[in-house]
């Protein structure tokens, strides 16, 4: 039997809703590295927006109960995959671990919880990939190369912003590049690489986002891209389903479809069946077909 | 003749006013021993109901403590009042149109996301449910883990009084409930067979002869029950 690692997983809400690809394609992903993603046993809404109402702490709470429970399950360090849980819980750590006024107050209102130390280190997939495993190690395990395949990196906001708890550079981000070039693709340059996809606003504001949905995957298009990978459901959903609900105003609209960059490496990893690509409004199987078939042999 | 052993006494304070009572009294108990009669917020005495719900400070401790009156023992020093109803909105629903697909708990209880997980709703429940959980789940749309892990809920409504976010807790775990009932629980087989039955006028006579009884056979009858202990 091989050794698995454990390592201790959040997955938020949408990993478990709308965004079960993205989960499943992790899992099977982190298996091909001896990694069991072990999920957190008992956790909550990561808080989704970090709050930054400075004096109310009662929004902190939520994020810090997380960390408590990873601590309770005798882990150091919790990984995330969703961007914005990763954001969200890596900025109430940090605000807890700079200000210890604030962190007592909290630990004396959840008086029925073990204290939070302040001693959990939240860690985004991405930077496992790139700096536990390394990028060689990802090459390693690539059996159907993406050769040809023209990848536009979408980083949207909350990977690397703000740049003190941001995975990588807010304004040249290289970390989705290194990944697509691992797997054997070919990262495109795309000028909207870091543009907001409108966000809630998807909500009450849909015109807003599909002028924003339209801007990013036309960019991406013009730029030669194949299709886009990111990190966030929140941005999958405004490019995702709204470049569905663009196409029926904009019949000229060049689909490009989107994919979680766990799905990309299920691809080039020979396990396409575990993305759940039938789900996505843009349905990317055409372009992985070949490997399509060497996955349903398998 | 030896003196009557007097009864072991506590003091406690029912909103704001001192009474001394006999210890071992439950709160219901020691509140009618003082002189209040209920009206409302009593119910099975039995622990089931959810009507009395109370909420009470022990002297020298902080915490805000919530318990139902039937079940709970008077301790000295205990500053109690009880809260047999909260003001909580029960939505109108059709269970047969529901969404199931679209997260209709969401749908009917939109103040659900407004939830920032403060975990109060758990500190507060009185069946010691892990109510912020399935609060959580609610969110996700897992009717199925909302209908498990609120079953044991007596609608006490304790948890809504407390909630932050406003959130009816205990009407959200009856409509989750409601629904896994309808549309996902396993179909029982027995229970479909017992309907028939009563349905092809299986218990018709039965039913006929006890309707038709005399009071006071009636009563008889009732007293003399099998029933368990």
């Amino acid at each position: 039997m091989i050794y698995m690692k454990d390592i201790l997983y959040y997955p938020g809400c949408s990993l478990k809703d709308t965004a079960k690809g993205f989960e499943d394609s992790a899992i099977k992903v982190s298996e091909e590295f001896e990694i069991n993603l072990k999920e957190l046993s008992r956790w909550n809404c990561c808080g989704t927006v970090y709050s930054l109402t400075d004096d109310n702490l009662m929004k902190q709470l939520g994020p810090v109960r997380n960390l408590i429970r990873a601590r309770d399950e005798g882990f150091d360090r919790l990984y995330t995959l969703c961007s914005m849980c990763d954001n969200t819980l890596k900025r109430t750590n940090k605000l807890v671990k700079e200000d210890e006024e604030k962190l007592d107050k909290i630990n004396n209102f959840m008086d029925q919880e073990n204290d939070y130390e302040a001693d959990v280190e939240i860690r985004h997939y991405l930077e496992l990939l790139r700096d536990e495993l390394e990028w060689s190690t990802v090459s390693d395990k690539v059996v159907n190369p993406l050769e040809g395949l023209n990848v536009a990196p979408y980083y949207g906001c909350m990977l690397t912003r703000p740049k003190e708890i941001g995975l990588d550079d807010p304004h040249e981000p290289s970390v989705f590049d290194e990944l697509v070039e691992s797997l054997g693709g070919t990262p495109v340059d795309f000028p909207y690489e870091a543009e907001c996809c409108g966000s809630y606003n998807t909500v009450d504001n849909e015109e807003m986002v599909l002028r924003k949905t339209q801007t990013i995957t036309a960019g991406a298009g013009k730029s030669g891209a194949d299709v886009i990978i990111t990190a966030c459901p929140l941005c999958h959903f405004n490019l995702d389903r709204r470049q569905a609900d663009l196409l029926e105003v904009a019949p000229n609209h060049d689909p490009v479809p989107v994919l979680y960059f766990t799905q990309l490496m299920a691809v080039a990893f020979g396990h396409p069946e575990v993305s759940k690509f039938e789900e996505h409004a843009i349905d990317p199987r055409e372009l992985f077909e070949p490997e399509m078939k060497v996955g349903s042999e398998r | 003749m030896p003196d009557k052993p007097e009864a072991e006494t506590v003091e406690i304070f029912i909103m704001g006013k001192k009474y001394e009572v006999p210890k071992g009294l439950t709160i219901m108990k020691a509140m009618e021993y003082s002189g209040y009669q209920y009206i409302r917020g009593v119910g099975c005495r039995g622990g089931f109901c959810g009507a009395c719900a109370t909420i009470y400070r022990l002297e020298g401790d902080y915490k805000l403590h919530t318990d139902l009156a039937c079940q709970t023992t008077v301790q000295d020093g205990m500053y109690l009042t009880q809260l047999p109803f909260t003001p909580a909105g029960r939505k109108q629903y059709d269970l047969e149109e529901l969404e199931v697909s679209n997260n209709p708990l969401l749908d009917l209880y939109p103040e659900l996301a407004r939830c920032v997980s403060c975990n109060t709703c758990t500190k507060t429940c009185p069946q010691d449910l892990e109510v912020m959980d399935f609060i959580n789940e609610a969110i996700r749309g897992n009717i199925k883990e909302v209908a498990e892990m609120s079953f044991d809920c007596i609608q006490c409504g304790l948890c809504a009084a407390r909630c932050p976010a406003e959130i009816p807790h205990h009407h959200v775990g009856q409509l989750a409930r409601r629904i896994y009932g309808r549309y996902q629980a396993p179909e029982s087989e027995h229970l479909d067979e017992r309907v028939e039955e009563i349905k092809n006028g299986v218990f018709d006579d039965e039913l006929e002869e006890l309707v038709n009884l005399p009071e006071e056979e009636l009563r008889e009858r009732y007293e003399n029950r099998e029933i368990e202990a």
